[in-house]
């Protein structure tokens, strides 16, 4: 693009909305996705104390 | 000779291949990174603005590698799910269940993108196009299995039962793929094919490329991230489980 700044960048010829709201979503699904997945092997690593056979000397 | 082949079914272990994947992720989760800044510098600044579509068509550098990835991730999921279904072998049918959230996420992301596309190249978000249709579809088949998935509480069951949508919902994909060719559809045909040099300028071909490559990468290290977490899950019961947990 031989855009002139910044500005006419983020216009996209007057398809900013229909671009950034492409390449927006995309960086939000890929976020929570990413968000989703971590909580969920936070949940999967936390060891439920009638799940672990105590053999570190901690919890249960 | 036989004493020299790879035991490949020693990575159909779960504990084996949850160390395996571990090493994995990374360096998928890097490509995806190094790719991704590389084709949104090619496909948002260097590649020229399109003669017919201004740039509007910049969208189709989420918009193709999604809709492809929506594919070959439900092929991939399928796959699994049918190697789990005849084989019995658990890790497979993990697998494919690892890899129905990322589908279904690129497959939303395609029809948005399509639609944020749609709207100012055709002048309506959504038309009940062969193309747009069935990715839809296919949008409810991840849906479905899914769901059949999480609600059948013993999980093998629920693995026999959610591989038989999966397989069956293959039919669909390659109507997705060829709806263009089959259907007079207001969706354009592919510009990019094996079979035929590809009718785009290089710059916005090689945007396209790598774009597409960096969303491989992401969903191989996204699906091996997710079956790391699903081996936990399913594994609470076992010895090595509950090591890797009290280390953690």
């Amino acid at each position: 693009m031989n855009g002139s700044g910044w500005s006419d960048f983020l216009a996209m010829g007057g398809y900013g909305l229909y671009v950034w709201g492409s390449f927006g979503m995309c960086v939000l699904v890929l976020a929570l996705e990413i968000g989703m997945l971590s909580a969920r092997r936070r949940a999967a690593l936390q060891p439920d104390d009638a799940d672990v056979i105590d053999n570190t000397g901690v919890g249960a | 000779m036989a004493d020299k082949r790879v035991n490949w079914f020693k990575y159909a272990a779960p504990q084996t291949f949850y160390l395996l994947a571990g090493r994995a992720v990374p360096w998928f989760a890097i490509a995806a990174v190094v790719l991704t800044a590389a084709g949104l510098y090619l496909g948002l600044w260097a590649a020229p603005t399109d003669a017919q579509q201004g740039d509007a068509y910049r969208i189709i550098f989420v918009h193709v590698p999604a809709a492809w990835m929506s594919m070959v991730v439900y092929l991939a999921m399928a796959f699994w799910a049918a190697i789990g279904l005849i084989f019995n072998s658990r890790l497979s049918s993990m697998l494919a269940n690892a890899l129905a959230p990322t589908g279904a996420w690129m497959t939303f992301l395609a029809l948005w993108t399509g639609a944020l596309w749609g709207k100012p190249t055709w002048g309506a978000w959504w038309v009940w196009d062969a193309r747009l249709t069935s990715e839809l579809v296919l949008l409810f088949l991840y849906i479905g299995y899914m769901a059949l998935h999480a609600a059948i509480d013993d999980a093998r069951r629920a693995d026999r039962s959610a591989a038989l949508v999966a397989i069956v919902g293959v039919v669909n994909v390659p109507i997705i793929y060829f709806s263009v060719q089959w259907w007079n559809t207001l969706h354009q045909g592919a510009s990019v094919s094996l079979t035929k040099a590809p009718s785009m300028a290089p710059p916005m071909l090689i945007g396209m490329l790598v774009m597409s490559l960096a969303f491989w990468m992401y969903c191989f290290a996204m699906a091996l991230a997710r079956v790391r977490t699903i081996i936990l899950e399913r594994e609470r019961h076992t010895a090595w489980v509950r090591k890797t947990l009290a280390v953690a």
